[in-house]
């Protein structure tokens, strides 16, 4: 403490703090993909705090199958019965349906589709600065999960892949300023890019549809779903709910807010589709 | 001990990166995530050395940056900034006061947001800001204020448990021992 406040920085100091300076600016200047496997670098340091976390989320899952009542559980697994019984009939209709797609886009000359393989991953963490929407699943290179993969729930599409480490991957969320994705209105057809919201981008389940028309023929409560141009997000995966409509730039084009299908605070777990 | 010590900032650091990256409670409730590290960056600039500020800063500052869409990197200088500051003018803070580090810790966590951003805008970052961005700073401002007293109760019971105590002082004095015998 006898130390006066002139004393405080010394040569060595100096070159210490140039040094860190220089090292921030080398990382900050380093390309997406370089600084993205630093990064996973970095972060794997917490992999056995993830583990722990992953392993008692498992024991209390656990925990609660062995005290939960015999009664609820016959209950519930009836009710999975029946569900897993209606499911397998409609996958007979829908199989079908999809023969005879497959048919017709032959006979057109249409490129055919592939199903969806998908997997389910558990969120293990989210983004902690607040200024960004992104998670952490745990899911990686080694369950097959690769860059731009899309990520959805049973309601509708989360977001994609960004990077991807050995057990774990990271999630950037729709709403994300880094995330636009080509989105088509079911009900007229009409086109447009789904943006982050620009009136309340800190909602989490508000995003824009822009670069509609000017003279729209899109109403609330319209469905939205990926128009699958792109190359990223096959077509038909739900996005959401149209709330309302403004128009831009003098009527040349009109925004419209959506309310996505997946909620996005309540994540906990999601899927991973494979192309 | 100082290197003990420096470890266990860093572990705190470490911790505290992890739990906002894990824990959705202030989210849920409030809105938004509460950053403990500018709080931790008081502790270390007021109790400790250089070495130490600069190394919780960039291990800090990398760590959370490696668990977030941020840049990488972009943290780290912010936090050094602040722990420099409070360092440089730490004899002139009270460190015992609750209500004074409590303002330390809530001016350290409103600035570190501001300079982040700052940063970001400037390398042409799109960061998601909004009327709603300002809540968020109010509340890590608190949050934070509110961490910073807890943090130095932490650490000084960690010291009262891990140093050596200083010998109680006894009546007895050799000079003014009677000794006894036929001398």
């Amino acid at each position: 403490m006898g130390r006066g406040r002139g004393e405080i920085l010394k040569k060595p100091h100096y070159i210490v703090l140039v040094l860190v300076v220089l090292l921030v600016i080398v990382l900050l200047k380093l390309p997406n993909e370089t600084a993205g496997k630093v990064k996973l670098a970095i972060s794997g340091l917490f992999l056995p705090l993830f583990g722990l976390t992953g392993s008692v989320h498992q024991m209390s899952g656990e925990g609660k199958e062995t005290v939960a009542a015999k009664g609820v559980l016959v209950r519930q697994n009836e009710e999975l019965r029946r569900e897993n019984e209606a499911l397998k009939i409609r996958l007979q209709q829908d199989e079908g349906v999809w023969s005879e797609n497959a048919r017709l886009r032959a006979l057109v000359g249409w490129p055919g589709q592939s199903s969806w393989r998908v997997r389910l991953g558990r969120v293990i963490g989210r983004d902690p600065a607040n200024w960004w929407r992104s998670l952490q699943i745990d899911l990686g290179a080694r369950d097959g999960v690769k860059t731009n993969y899309p990520v959805l729930t049973a309601e509708g599409l989360v977001g994609r892949i960004q990077s991807v480490g050995q057990t774990r991957s990271q999630v950037v969320l729709l709403g994300n300023p880094d995330l636009r994705v080509a989105a088509v209105v079911q009900t007229n057809g009409e086109t447009g890019i789904i943006n982050c919201s620009s009136s309340s981008p800190q909602e989490n389940n508000m995003v824009d549809l822009d670069y509609l028309s000017g003279g729209t023929g899109v109403r609330p409560g319209q469905m939205v779903e990926t128009w699958g141009q792109g190359g990223v997000f096959p077509a038909h995966i739900p996005i959401g709910t149209i709330v309302d409509l403004r128009s831009k730039e003098y009527g040349l084009t009109t925004e419209a807010r959506v309310k996505l299908a997946a909620d996005m605070g309540a994540l906990q777990e999601v899927w991973v589709m494979a192309p | 001990m100082n290197w003990l010590h420096s470890i266990l900032i860093l572990a705190i650091a470490f911790f505290a990166v992890f739990f906002e990256t894990w824990f959705d409670g202030f989210r849920n409730v409030l809105g938004t995530q509460i950053d403990f590290l500018p709080a931790l960056m008081v502790y270390a600039g007021l109790t400790n050395g250089f070495y130490t500020i600069v190394l919780t800063a960039v291990c800090g500052g990398l760590w959370f940056d490696s668990l977030s869409t941020n840049p990488l990197g972009v943290s780290v200088l912010p936090l050094l900034a602040i722990g420099l500051m409070v360092h440089r003018g730490r004899e002139l803070l009270a460190r015992d006061h609750a209500g004074a580090l409590f303002c330390l810790g809530a001016a350290a966590s409103a600035a570190q947001p501001l300079a982040v951003l700052f940063i970001l805008l400037n390398i042409g970052a799109v960061p998601l800001l909004g009327w709603k961005s300002l809540w968020q700073w109010l509340v890590m401002t608190v949050g934070g204020g509110l961490f910073t007293p807890v943090c130095f109760a932490l650490f000084r019971r960690f010291h009262r448990a891990f140093d050596y105590q200083p010998a109680p002082q006894t009546s007895f004095r050799a000079d003014r021992e009677i000794k006894r015998g036929r001398g």
